[in-house]
């Protein structure tokens, strides 16, 4: 297979992305339309005189269209330009640029974390396949996948912010601080979210790399008398990227879109505690904007995996 | 010092222990008399208001929505807020029967309390370095009594006829006699903003002691102390910082660790354990907020007084404390006021549970049995659901088929509260008994959630606002308590606290019945010891 037409794949499959991620924002709309409440009585609250209620609905522009308001916000968001939160009155764009960054480096923290101690967690265990290393990383992965995060999280809280006070249990981070102290301020989520997601990563890469191992040409390595380290990390390793990459863009995706719990124990300001404030109060532009960058993240984060796959996959290039 | 000896020294200075058994205690801790006597010298020091250091409070009820505007503050988070950099005309003093001068030096109403002077106080000024006019003053009134506004106070702001500046004074005239206004004119919304905030609501400037430097909508605020303040009693700390955490673990947590130096909201079911650490004192206060079950009073089944009565009698109003609030409140008697107010008649015989009255009621009432449907969430208050167990349980005592309804805790507020005939709510009460009634319980109230209506109480109402002889006014209140309690359709099984816990490092704090964190002038008068 030419480069080209490996281009023309790629440039496929982005554009499959577009068109997927433009259904979203329809769904994203329509979402938005049938929840329960309206945003001017939410915003008010239990304070609310019909007097205000009007008021307040009427300089909202609840009163268009749902059509005409899905065009106007579609053409806004293309121009990157995603209005303001009805609730404050705040630029969306900006207060969500910068929610958008802590939550991203939140993420991207556990990510360097996560990837690297996955993999060599996954290629520890198939070197000791059936033996006590590979037992005991399965057994322990396995436990912190399955408790919930908020539990995880709670447990970190009481036991090194409370108990023994290495780290602090409210991670707010704001401007000022170093970047000493913000990770200092974020070891407790990050903690909580590698534990989350490591267990899934090492497991695949494992079981990636067992399957691999059954090949005809790892038992030619084998068979050239080769170091069973060399043969994992040389030869089955590169050739189980496909099923690792896959596996470790989901969780990445999950590190963005998926921490809402993390962040709302930990108090930190990213986008899953902006979402859920904004859900709370019927703040619609808001919620459509986090469901669009959202849904962005995700089929971006796939779309990368399978670009990958189709770079990696050795029959590609290499066509019978 | 050790916990324990710093334990009896916090208490011996609240006056929960005698000085008599503070000295045995460090006696008996192996502490010599002279050095037990410089400790606690020491510590009386510590008693007089410091100056400096950050204050850090984490704070339950604030999102990422919230605004500076005091026209839009709906949550407790924002209210604290508003109360760092802006002040009202007039404050609730702390006892909760009486008024404290803020931005008005002086007040003063005609005879029939129709026309009120507010004279304005001179050289106070705003953050921005201008100086503080009736101008503004009138401009903030009208702001917020507009009827376009989106205030939350404009309620209250209603039945004024005109406003006008008079030299220093600013003079209201209304159309209906009210001896209650400059209690309304307490309100939070109403803090004095430069030309009223007319053209930058949101931009945080007020005559506060605190201004602010830097707000996250939802995550935190910082205030620094603004040199040019008026009042040298009020704000002790150099800066504040107010930490939003929602959820009740990591409040409490963050407490614990030493993050913040004060949190609201303390759950009830902890605050009992929280107490017992020793470097942390629990305070709780009995205010005018209440939880309720709210019947439409012209919605069958509920249009039928004996069944309402039957209702009323069906609740086992001590358990729901005990079981609820775990003690962290006092009973209600079925009418929204209590001992908080002026004028609160404490003669009125307490309801109690009462099965067989409530059954004779119940079949007085002719209801045919099928079950009494109740709409209830959690997010009616803190323990809804679980206040609700306890009432079918009781009812069921009774015979009296009550069944509770869960529902979404999302759009509670619009689409079950002051929607469905039956369901749970919770009230923050109101600085006098005039406002809570005229807010709730007038026939023609916008926020009248039982559907109440009652000609002698509206008249009553309406007469008692404009009666200055307080021994009358007393008996008209009395008299509408009753009516409330005995027609209404307001069920009122408890009244709760406000559960505060902070650091003992903390110093000066004051109970005060009005709003959570000392109507929110915490930061304004303690200090660090």
């Amino acid at each position: 297979m030419n480069a080209g037409s490996l281009l023309g794949l790629v440039a496929q499959r982005i554009a499959l992305g577009l068109v997927l991620l433009l259904a979203a924002s329809a769904l994203i709309f329509a979402g938005t339309q049938i929840l329960p409440g309206d945003v001017a009585q939410s915003i008010l609250g239990q304070s609310a005189t019909p007097q205000a209620l009007a008021n307040l609905r009427a300089e909202l522009g609840l009163d268009q269209p749902a059509l005409a308001r899905y065009l106007s916000w579609l053409a806004g968001a293309l121009q990157g330009d995603l209005g303001s939160a009805l609730s404050n009155g705040q630029d969306i764009a900006t207060a969500m640029s910068h929610r958008l960054g802590n939550t991203l480096f939140l993420a991207g923290t556990a990510a360097i974390i996560a990837v690297p101690l996955a993999l060599i967690l996954g290629l520890v265990s198939v070197r000791y396949q059936g033996r006590w290393p590979d037992k005991v990383i399965s057994g322990v992965t396995l436990a912190t996948v399955s408790v919930p995060e908020f539990m995880l999280g709670y447990i970190a809280m009481f036991l090194l912010a409370v108990q023994f006070q290495v780290f602090p249990s409210v991670s707010t981070i704001h401007d000022g601080m170093s970047l000493l102290e913000k990770l200092r301020s974020i070891a407790l989520p990050a903690m909580v979210m590698v534990l989350v997601v490591l267990g899934h990563m090492m497991r695949m890469t494992r079981a990636a790399i067992l399957n691999v191992m059954q090949s005809a040409y790892i038992e030619t390595a084998e068979l050239k008398g080769l170091r069973r380290f060399t043969i994992i990390s040389r030869h089955a390793l590169p050739n189980a990227i496909a099923p690792i990459v896959n596996v470790v863009m989901l969780n990445l995706a999950y590190l963005v879109v998926g921490v809402v719990v993390v962040e709302v124990v930990f108090v930190y300001p990213g986008m899953g505690q902006y979402l859920v404030d904004h859900v709370s109060k019927r703040d619609v532009p808001v919620v459509q904007a986090c469901g669009l960058v959202f849904a962005a993240v995700y089929i971006g984060m796939n779309m990368i995996a399978d670009i990958v796959a189709l770079l990696a996959n050795p029959r590609l290039r290499h066509p019978k | 010092m050790n916990d324990e000896l710093s334990y009896y020294l916090s208490r011996s200075l609240k006056g929960a222990m005698s000085r008599r058994h503070f000295f045995g205690r460090a006696a008996a801790l192996g502490l010599t008399a002279a050095a037990a006597n410089t400790l606690m010298a020491t510590s009386l020091r510590a008693q007089t208001p410091q100056k400096g250091g950050t204050l850090k409070i984490g704070m339950q009820g604030g999102g990422s929505t919230d605004s500076l505007d005091p026209a839009l503050a709906a949550n407790q988070v924002t209210f604290q807020l508003l109360r760092m950099f802006g002040e009202p005309l007039v404050e609730s003093d702390p006892s909760g029967t009486g008024l404290q001068m803020r931005l008005a030096e002086a007040v003063d109403s005609s005879p029939d309390a129709k026309v009120w002077t507010f004279r304005i106080r001179r050289g106070v000024t705003f953050h921005d370095g201008s100086p503080m006019t009736p101008d503004d003053v009138l401009a903030t009134l009208r702001r917020h009594s507009d009827e376009s506004s989106q205030s939350g106070a404009l309620g209250i702001m209603t039945g004024i006829s005109d406003m006008v500046v008079d030299g220093d004074n600013v003079v209201i005239t209304l159309e209906v006699a009210n001896a209650d206004l400059p209690y309304l004119l307490a309100d939070y919304h109403l803090l004095i903003q430069p030309k009223g905030g007319v053209e930058a609501p949101a931009a945080g400037v007020g005559t506060g002691a605190y201004k602010v430097v830097n707000f996250e909508p939802g995550v935190r605020a910082v205030f620094e102390k603004y040199a040019g303040y008026w009042d040298d009693s009020l704000g002790h700390f150099d800066s504040v910082e107010i930490l939003v955490i929602n959820d009740n673990t990591a409040r409490t947590s963050a407490l614990q660790s030493g993050q913040v130096h004060l949190i609201n909201r303390v759950d009830p079911k902890i605050a009992g354990l929280m107490a017992r650490a020793p470097n942390l004192t629990v305070t709780d206060v009995a205010g005018r907020g209440h939880y309720v079950f709210i019947m439409h009073c012209n919605t069958a089944p509920f249009d039928n007084n004996d069944l309402r009565m039957a209702l009323k009698l069906a609740v086992d109003r001590q358990d729901m404390v005990d079981k609820v609030l775990m003690g962290y409140g006092t009973v209600g008697n079925d009418f929204p006021i209590n001992a908080a107010y002026p004028f609160f008649d404490d003669s009125i015989p307490q309801r109690v549970f009462d099965p067989e009255e409530a059954a004779h009621y119940y079949k007085k009432s002719g209801h045919d049995g099928s079950p009494i449907v109740m709409s209830c969430s959690d997010v009616a208050f803190a323990g809804a659901m679980d206040a609700a167990a306890l009432f079918q349980q009781s009812a069921q005592a009774a015979g009296i088929p009550l069944e509770i309804r869960r529902e979404p805790g999302d759009g509670y507020w619009s689409d079950v509260w002051n929607v469905k005939p039956f369901s749970a709510s919770y009230w923050g009460g109101r600085p006098v008994q005039d406002q809570m009634y005229s807010t709730a319980y007038l026939s023609s109230a916008d926020w009248n959630d039982t559907r109440f209506n009652n000609p002698e109480f509206d008249a009553l109402l309406t007469q008692a606002k404009g009666e200055l002889d307080e021994t009358k006014r007393r008996e008209m209140y009395s008299r509408m308590a009753y009516l409330v309690r005995d027609e209404g359709g307001l069920i009122l099984p408890m009244f709760n606290n406000f559960i505060s816990a902070n650091s003992n490092d903390l110093q000066g704090w004051i109970n005060d019945p009005t709003q959570d964190l000392m109507n929110g002038y915490a930061p304004h008068k303690c200090w660090f010891a």
